[in-house]
């Protein structure tokens, strides 16, 4: 798993059916990653809803959550809008995983992401991980406690 | 996993303050499991009677329970005119029906004084105090709904069935043995 200070490697996934998105196009404002198993599971769906009821906190952090899994751009599409999710989930697809285990995060038993989240500062350098059990939400009191501890939003 | 802010004044409190056991719940008034969990704890709020205080906070989701804001505000109200705990059983007892006539049916049914409640539901601070239940269940490690805390510490159990109070019974009948 990559460690705190180390530059979180760029990457470009598709993020809907028809547009891709980078890592480094949101450089200027922090970014939480979240790497999770599965759409449709029920952990994974009460994590990125929590995340999701709280938008307006991270944007006032100036900050972007963006969600990873091994699943389809058609899946994640489909999951977006039955849970009304306001954030990108990036299918790491084809090949399979290739974001993941370039970030230390794949379980090759299972065939799927971790449940792992990185917070990035505003030149993507990695400022807090944390690897969850893959059953256990890890809720979100770790991410706002290091988004807090870095510099203020000027 | 520890209960921050701690329980304070400002928090709803049933039963006798001086309980051993303090039960706290982080609830949305229009999840359903939180609906599954009301009966439970109002027969072990019965079963442990002197020995538990029980405090409810507000978590509503919103984005997935769209009435669940304006139901905890509905409850807030309910307090300022000393009737939480009865709206607060009215909700969960309806909750497949939370659009606001049938909230303002239900403060009616609590006894309310309904000019003064439709009133205080427009207060600002009242959203204010939902929304700062919100931010410390964040800050408390609250992942979904329900979660309890017990004397301060998040239970990791189930609360479904009769391990809630099987565990707290235990507490209790320790303690006293000490």
């Amino acid at each position: 798993m990559l460690q705190t200070g180390n530059k979180a490697p760029d990457f470009t996934l598709y993020a809907t059916p028809y547009e891709e998105i980078s890592l480094y196009d949101f450089q200027g404002k922090r970014v939480v990653l979240v790497f999770y198993p599965a759409d449709w599971s029920p952990v994974c769906g009460d994590q990125l809803m929590l995340y999701n009821e709280i938008t307006d906190v991270f944007d006032k952090m100036n900050t972007q959550v963006i969600g990873i899994s091994v699943d389809s751009k058609w899946c994640h599409a489909s999951y977006r809008e039955q849970r009304n999710l306001g954030f990108p989930l990036l299918a790491d697809f084809e090949p399979k995983g290739s974001i993941a285990r370039m970030y230390g995060v794949y379980n090759e038993q299972e065939g799927e992401c971790e449940r792992a989240l990185f917070v990035l500062d505003e030149k993507s350098i990695i400022q807090w991980s944390f690897l969850s059990e893959p059953d256990k939400n890890p809720g979100v009191e770790g991410i706002l406690n290091a988004l807090e501890k870095l510099e203020p939003v000027s | 996993m520890s209960l921050t802010p701690p329980v304070s004044s400002i928090d709803h409190l049933w039963g006798n303050k001086n309980a051993l056991i303090e039960l706290v719940e982080y609830g949305d008034f229009q999840c359903p499991y939180c609906g599954r969990a009301y009966p439970i704890i109002k027969r072990l709020k019965v079963e442990m009677n002197d020995s538990v205080k029980f405090i409810f906070r507000n978590f509503p989701i919103s984005k997935i329970h769209p009435q669940a804001k304006a139901a905890a505000i509905a409850a807030e109200a309910a307090a300022l005119q000393n009737k939480f705990w009865e709206m607060h059983d009215l909700i969960f007892e309806h909750q497949k029906r939370l659009t606001h006539e049938a909230i303002v049916e239900y403060a009616h049914m609590a006894g309310l004084d309904l000019n003064r409640f439709n009133e205080d539901i427009q207060h600002e601070n009242l959203l204010r105090k939902v929304e700062g239940d919100f931010m410390s269940g964040l800050r408390s490690g609250v992942n979904a709904t329900p979660t309890f805390f017990i004397n301060g510490s998040r239970y990791e159990g189930s609360w479904e069935g009769n391990y809630l109070s099987e565990y707290l019974l235990n507490i209790s009948q320790n303690a006293q043995r000490i």
